[in-house]
């Protein structure tokens, strides 16, 4: 009984620190713009999709190639479209190299995505680094495209109308991936070892069954989180960050460019969408449904504080800890009382523990006391 | 300057005693005054002093860790804040807090709500005692509105309206409940002169015609020197002085603390 | 020249107090009213019943009831597909175990009664939890709604596929049976919950909620009871909401699954919210209307242009253009269509001057 528990208890765990870092790339956009991205999941599909189908073998080429017109000519609006604001921005400053290199970069960026496009098409079956790292690119073309097209036209607007862009993004984004992509299931791999391995065989019979794959992948996640709550605290932009999540107007003032630091954040939550799009596509294959992870790590959120990065972290173990524990030990007790048809309580389970926690602290695990003036 | 002197013999409310603390900074410490029926009261004291901390507590927005008050005879350590409206508290707030999406008639109206009694039947059918409610508080927002003379904009959206007439929206909006008293939070802040003589006028109507007990913050010693009967200052959260405005003047700590240095 | 409201005074407050004060609006509503109920059964087809009027008019009423909550009273909801499915279901279950009953009105309003408990229930937390955090609590209903009638055998009545049908509907002794049957029904119950709906918002009761909305520190110290305010809120949106599930499953769907209202329904509902105008039950139906005719154009576009395509690449084009479309009309617009709309009426009251 307590082998099965502890066994349930660490894949619910391994399974949180995923939820931590799709809860991590919320966090972080919530911080500094107060816009609750919904976009995220959106972003994870994308993300697994553009690496599965770069670092894949192409399999029909025919199904594909009209998406692949189609992708073509949206892709090549968008970069016209970027590209117009920028030449616009550009004459409209006069032009001085700092602008000629914004300029260089943009095409550079441009060129490299366009490139990708097409060898991917030709070829596909790059090494799997390659990918990862075209993909890196694509992210932050993606993010500022959004920073360019969407956020900075609805500067100054309510949280709500900010929040229904990003449904509004994830619509596109979910219907941009698979026109690009397909929308097959695709595998990536990493390379993870398969097979199971056998843990405290001393002390329990027959030992704790872990999935090695999984372990590494939480590794993976559990750095990245480490490396993030670094970037936050420590370095200089992660101070502007900082700056601008506790008041955009006085940020400005003091010299931080509000836009700049909105193209940081995005793109790096674009990569925290490329590590968990990553992690997933491995774990389970990627396909559409990969963007409902974004709904499991929204208890992780309210648990622990939109605006809280240790919070995430912390809520995202407690999320995947208790939604396992619940489905593996609460379900059957549930099914056997009410002549249920079947269990699944997992889709709820962590929404009702997130809020019932809610109800004793509003503020989240980790926020502090608000204190309420007029 | 004339100091009106006009004597109270009831006590409306009393402070007993009373501190507040918001984690281990001490917004009020140990502070005691009372407010007579029917007075103008004035409380002043430098930026940070506590005097807005002090209302909240009044009208129980804020509930302090020690003390009570005493209003109409009854003592009570805390009270919600629509428990304090019931009992006929309402106020106005140092940084204007209209309903920015709604008119001014609208805003003035939710200051009767405690009166409006139809149930959500009658509402949603607005025929019979729901329709004589809404009519018979329309006509009593009417003269609010006639009193404040704000009729030309009865029907803008309050939010798109120059600062000081928000401030005599929000008036209206406490003058609508018919409070017994009425809390000002500084309610000539960034007027200029002619609007605070409006103002002050309003506010000696208000406690002539309808006998209103207020209790007002206010920054401009002049205003509150002429316009009220008793005046609590406050600094750092303590209580220095206390009385008619002539004494306030002449107490040194006062004079030190505050009124030497600003004016 | 015709839209003025010149020489129309005032002199009472009923007269001041009426949905439309300008007597140009009143007509043109009464003319809309008119022609839905006697002009459109003379010429409309089975297919723009079904497919275009009658979704429509419930999702309207379903945006209605959202826009109570959202836009009138502040508290953003992503729960409405699990409420419309209390609606739904609870409708069902009287009509199955109560067949002597049978009729349609008593039916439809049990759903919502229920769906109104359920949103009372639900609506508690919103008390201690506001803004984005509520918005993500009320997940949760949608979720365990889901869930609740997904597994629940009894609410299902034990089908093994967990679908079910309805039919031999009648109100009254009026035989609901074509197209055109339901269509009237649902018409005149949309039209008399919009009339209680803009009686309610234009009360002591709508203003409540828009206090609450504008500003909650304020209206407690007013004297609104913010955990009754938000309850009445939750309550009357639930009520309005579950009606139009019930709605939805007998009228326009006749036999469904609990998939028919997942969370994709509620963020139909809350777009339709969002683009008609936060805070206009105009807005409402506009919304609601925008949404139910963009991707039946969007469908029939490329057909129109002989371009062919496949359903999958069809169905990821219109999820790129539906998102598109919205992030460009928040850009333009973040107030919605009814903003538009009293833009619009304002230009026409100044017409032919520009100022």
């Amino acid at each position: 009984m307590l082998g099965a528990f502890l066994e349930t208890l660490i894949g619910g765990l391994l399974t949180g620190v995923l939820y931590s870092l799709v809860a991590l790339g919320f966090v972080l956009i919530f911080k500094a713009s107060g816009v609750f991205n919904f976009a995220q999941g959106a972003m994870v599909l994308f993300a697994a999709l553009t690496i599965a189908r770069l670092s894949g073998e192409i399999d029909n080429k025919e199904v594909h190639l009209a998406n692949f017109v189609v992708a073509a000519a949206i892709l090549g609006l968008a970069v016209a479209l970027i590209g117009w604001y920028a030449w616009r921005e550009f004459v409209a400053r006069g032009g001085g190299p700092d602008e000629r290199r914004k300029m260089q970069i943009l095409a550079a960026v441009g060129a490299l995505v366009g490139g990708i496009a097409a060898y991917s098409y030709g070829k596909g079956a790059w090494p799997i680094w390659l990918a990862i790292a075209a993909t890196a690119a694509i992210m932050g073309l993606l993010a500022y495209a959004i920073e360019r097209l969407v956020l900075r036209h609805l500067v100054n607007q309510e949280g709500i109308i900010l929040f229904m862009a990003t449904l509004g993004i994830a619509n596109f984004l979910d219907g941009f991936g698979q026109t690009l992509w397909g929308s097959d299931i695709y595998k990536i791999n990493l390379g993870l070892p398969k097979d199971p391995i056998f843990l405290f065989e001393a002390v329990f019979p027959g030992g704790l069954l872990v999935d090695p794959g999984e372990l590494v992948a939480a590794a993976i996640a559990a750095g990245l989180v480490v490396v993030l709550a670094i970037f936050f605290q420590k370095t200089r932009v992660g101070r502007a960050l900082r700056a601008v999540a506790d008041d955009h107007a006085a940020a400005q003032s003091v010299g931080i460019p509000l836009n700049t630091i909105w193209l940081i954040v995005w793109t790096v939550s674009g990569l925290v969408a490329l590590a968990a799009g990553l992690i997933w596509g491995a774990k389970l294959g990627v396909q559409f449904s990969i963007s409902l992870i974004a709904l499991k790590a929204l208890p992780v959120l309210i648990l622990g504080g939109f605006t809280s990065v240790p919070g995430a972290i912390v809520g995202g173990l407690i999320i995947g800890a208790g939604e396992k524990l619940s489905e593996v030990f609460l379900a059957p007790i549930l099914v056997k009382a009410f002549d249920l048809a079947g269990g699944g309580i997992e889709n709820w389970f962590a929404y009702m523990l997130a809020l019932v926690f809610l109800l004793f602290r509003p503020q989240g695990l980790f926020g502090e006391r608000i204190i309420e003036r007029v | 300057m004339t100091t009106r002197l006009r004597s109270f013999p009831d006590v409306l409310l009393s402070v007993e005693n009373i501190s507040l603390s918001f984690g281990g900074v001490k917004a009020l410490t140990d502070i005691s005054f009372d407010i007579a029926k029917g007075e103008i009261r004035a409380i002043i004291g430098p930026n940070g002093a506590g005097k807005s901390s002090m209302l909240n507590c009044i009208n129980g927005f804020y509930h302090p860790q020690q003390g009570a008050i005493t209003y109409k005879g009854v003592r009570r350590s805390q009270m919600k804040p629509h428990e304090a409206a019931e009992q006929g508290i309402a106020r106005t707030f140092q940084n204007i807090a209209l309903f920015r999406g709604m008119s001014t008639l609208d805003n003035i109206m939710t200051g009767r709500n405690l009166r409006m009694k139809t149930g959500l039947f009658w509402q949603a059918l607005h025929i019979g005692p729901a329709q004589r409610e809404e009519i018979e508080h329309r006509k009593a927002v009417e003269r609010i509105i006639d009193f404040l003379e704000i009729q030309h904009i009865r029907k803008a959206p309050v939010g798109q309206l120059p600062y000081g007439l928000q401030k005599r929206v929000e008036l209206g909006r406490a003058l609508a409940a018919e409070p017994e008293l009425l809390l000002l939070d500084e309610p000539m802040a960034g007027m200029n002169i002619e609007e605070k003589q409006d103002m002050c006028r309003f506010i000696l109507d208000v406690n002539d015609e309808f006998g209103t007990t207020i209790c007002l913050i206010e920054h401009d010693m002049g205003v509150v020197m002429d316009i009220s009967d008793r005046v609590v200052v406050l600094d750092y959260g303590k209580k220095i002085g206390d009385g008619v405005p002539d004494e306030v003047r002449g107490n040194e700590a006062v004079v030190a603390a505050y009124l030497g240095v600003s004016h | 020249m015709l839209y003025r409201e010149a020489g129309q005074f005032k002199t009472t407050y009923v007269a001041d107090q009426q949905i439309f004060p300008i007597l140009q609006d009143r007509i043109f509503v009464l003319a809309v009213i008119v022609a839905a109920f006697l002009a459109v059964p003379m010429f409309a087809s089975p297919y723009l019943y079904t497919e275009i009027l009658i979704p429509f008019l419930i999702l309207s009423l379903a945006a209605i009831g959202l826009n109570i909550l959202v836009g009138y009273c502040g508290q953003v909801s992503l729960g409405t597909g699990g409420f419309m499915a209390v609606g739904a279901y609870a409708a069902y279950n009287l009509w199955l175990r109560v067949p002597e009953l049978n009729n349609l009105i008593v039916v439809f309003l049990f759903g919502g009664l229920m769906a109104a408990a359920v949103g009372i229930l639900f609506g508690i937390p919103s008390l201690r939890i506001k803004g984005f955090y509520l918005a993500v609590a009320t997940l949760a209903s949608q979720f365990f709604l889901d869930w609740l009638f997904a597994r629940v055998k009894w609410l299902t009545n034990y089908t093994p596929s967990g679908s079910v049908a309805v039919g031999n509907l009648s109100v009254f002794g009026w035989k609901i049976e074509t197209p055109a049957d339901r269509y009237l029904l649902i018409l005149g119950l949309v039209v008399v919950a919009t009339v209680v709906a803009k009686n309610l918002v234009r009360g002591h009761i709508g203003r409540s909620w828009m206090a609450i909305r504008d500003m909650d520190i304020a209206a407690e110290i007013v004297g609104f009871r913010p955990l009754r305010t938000k309850l009445t809120a939750f309550a009357v949106s639930s009520f309005f909401i579950g009606v139009a599930g019930a709605m939805w499953a007998f009228l326009r769907l006749g036999a469904w699954e609990p998939l028919a209202f997942d969370i994709n329904r509620s963020f139909q509902i809350l777009f339709m919210v969002i683009i008609g105008g936060l805070g206009s039950l105009l807005g409402s139906f506009l919304g609601a209307a925008f949404i139910v005719l963009m991707p039946i154009l969007l469908n029939q576009l490329p057909g129109w242009f002989g371009i062919r395509m496949s359903t999958a690449l069809l169905s990821h084009l219109e999820f790129m253009v539906f998102g598109a479309m919205i992030v460009f009309f928040l850009i333009v617009e973040p107030h919605g269509l009814a903003r538009l709309w009293a833009v619009a009426k304002e230009k026409l009251r100044l017409w032919p001057f520009p100022h």
